[in-house]
């Protein structure tokens, strides 16, 4: 056949796309439960940096276990809902009203008392930004923080998940007499309360405003079952 | 090209080992700089970066070549650069698999190795009019042409910036100003400015010591 005729160039090409589909969906298949393993894995590790265990990839599920005691899902009423905390998907929930939106809670069994965890999303310079924030059973003190982010600038906004930007958070309050004042995320000329506030990275304004906003925003949601806790 | 050819002859063997040197895919064409100046804050991405493109190169160069005389020449280019894409895809859904925390780090690169014009580069100028051994040896020698800076460059990199290697400290914390010494990481080496320096003096290194590279 002529290679350079129109009908065996559309036959070629139809083939090669088929050929190529097939052998795409079979390796997609069957490394899903690999990657889905992952990325558990990995949310596992997330949740217990926010109450400052640094587990790896190999006994972050036996320390979850263990550490992790409960888990449930609470409504922006405080009242809690069926279903499971662990698989939340915090994307489509932030998409929702307030009122509407499923708000996981994991408590901690550690040092000698309850840490209650509450994951956050929210968005950053260049993409979404998320974390973990612990608190001791006052609902108010920090006891630990852990951010990550898709894409924010290496050097510059990516630093909101490292070890010294997040250890700031320790210790903070998030209420100023019964009411939520969330935490600032202040330049070193802006004034606030040393107990809500944290140093922003130089470099990195948008990203450390963005978490701001993602912590008052989502701390916002829980207020009612923070209040009940108490 | 005589069928009976050795399948290590020196024609082969040059296939395998200009590319290291004489006809570097980086410091003599530079080609796929985009990639290298992103990837090499450390050893580690960098080593998998390498290796990643090695398996792409050379299948790619060699399923092109098993191919060469059925692809209709009008859409020669969408044929490379599907393989090229099926490839990279495999090797990203690997790599989410069993390597995950690597794959983070490299992130986009990944997919980007579908745009690293040495691949392209490497289909069109070899694979297209040789056989598949040949073009596997050139796919091997170029990838590890690339290779080999980027792992040069990582190790640099990650010494200077990070004062470890692979992730394991090899700077004595002593030596550090917090801790009382004289020593600190310079953070320079960090940002990508530094690996394009990097880059230019090996590239400086490497013509100095082949005259034959120096134009005029």
């Amino acid at each position: 056949m002529d290679r350079n005729s129109n009908v065996y160039t559309f036959i070629y090409a139809s083939g090669m796309v088929i050929v190529v589909a097939a052998i795409l969906s079979i390796a997609a298949i069957n490394l899903k439960p690999f990657q889905d393993r992952n990325i558990e894995v990995e949310k596992k590790q997330n949740i217990l940096a926010s109450v400052n265990i640094q587990a790896d990839a190999t006994n972050a599920e036996e320390i979850y276990a263990e550490k992790i005691v409960n888990s449930y899902i609470v409504n922006s009423k405080g009242e809690q809902v069926e279903g499971d905390a662990f698989t939340v998907d915090l994307k489509k929930e932030r998409a929702k009203p307030v009122a509407e939106q499923q708000l996981p809670v994991f408590e901690c069994q550690i040092d000698g008392g309850v840490k209650y965890i509450v994951p956050l999303r929210g968005a950053g310079l260049w993409g979404p930004i998320w974390g973990y924030l612990s608190l001791e059973d006052d609902m108010s003190t920090i006891y630990g923080a852990s951010f990550d982010h898709q894409g924010e600038t290496p050097g510059l906004g990516a630093e909101i998940s490292t070890d010294p930007f997040e250890t700031q958070f320790k210790h903070k309050q998030i209420y100023e007499g019964g009411k939520l004042v969330s935490i600032i995320v202040a330049k070193s000329n802006e004034s606030a309360p040393e107990q809500h506030k944290v140093d922003a990275i130089s470099g990195g304004t948008i990203t450390s405003k963005g978490l701001e906003k993602m912590l008052l925003d989502d701390l916002s949601s829980y207020n009612a079952f923070f209040n009940q806790k108490k | 090209m005589s069928d009976k050819e050795p399948l290590f002859s020196k024609k082969n063997l040059q296939l395998l080992s200009d590319p290291l040197n004489s006809s570097n895919p980086i410091t003599v064409q530079v080609l796929g700089i985009c990639s290298a100046l992103a990837v090499t804050a450390q050893l580690k991405p960098s080593v998998v970066m390498s290796l990643s493109v090695v398996a792409v190169l050379a299948f790619a160069n060699v399923i092109i070549s098993l191919l060469r005389n059925t692809i209709p020449n009008r859409i020669r280019i969408i044929v490379q650069l599907v393989v090229i894409a099926a490839l990279v895809i495999l090797v990203d859904q690997v790599l989410k698999a069993f390597v995950y925390d690597v794959s983070k780090q490299l992130s986009v690169f990944v997919g980007l190795i579908i745009t690293n014009c040495i691949i392209m580069g490497r289909l069109e100028a070899f694979a297209l009019g040789n056989k598949p051994w040949p073009s596997f040896l050139d796919g091997i020698g170029n990838a590890a042409g690339y290779g080999a800076i980027l792992i040069i460059v990582g190790f640099v990199r990650e010494l200077f910036g990070s004062g470890s290697i692979w992730g394991y400290k090899v700077i004595p914390a002593s030596w550090y100003i917090e801790n009382g010494g004289f020593y600190a990481n310079n953070g320079m080496m960090i940002l990508p400015p530094m690996a394009l320096i990097t880059v230019g003096i090996i590239i400086w290194v490497q013509r100095s010591r082949n005259r034959k590279l120096i134009e005029d």
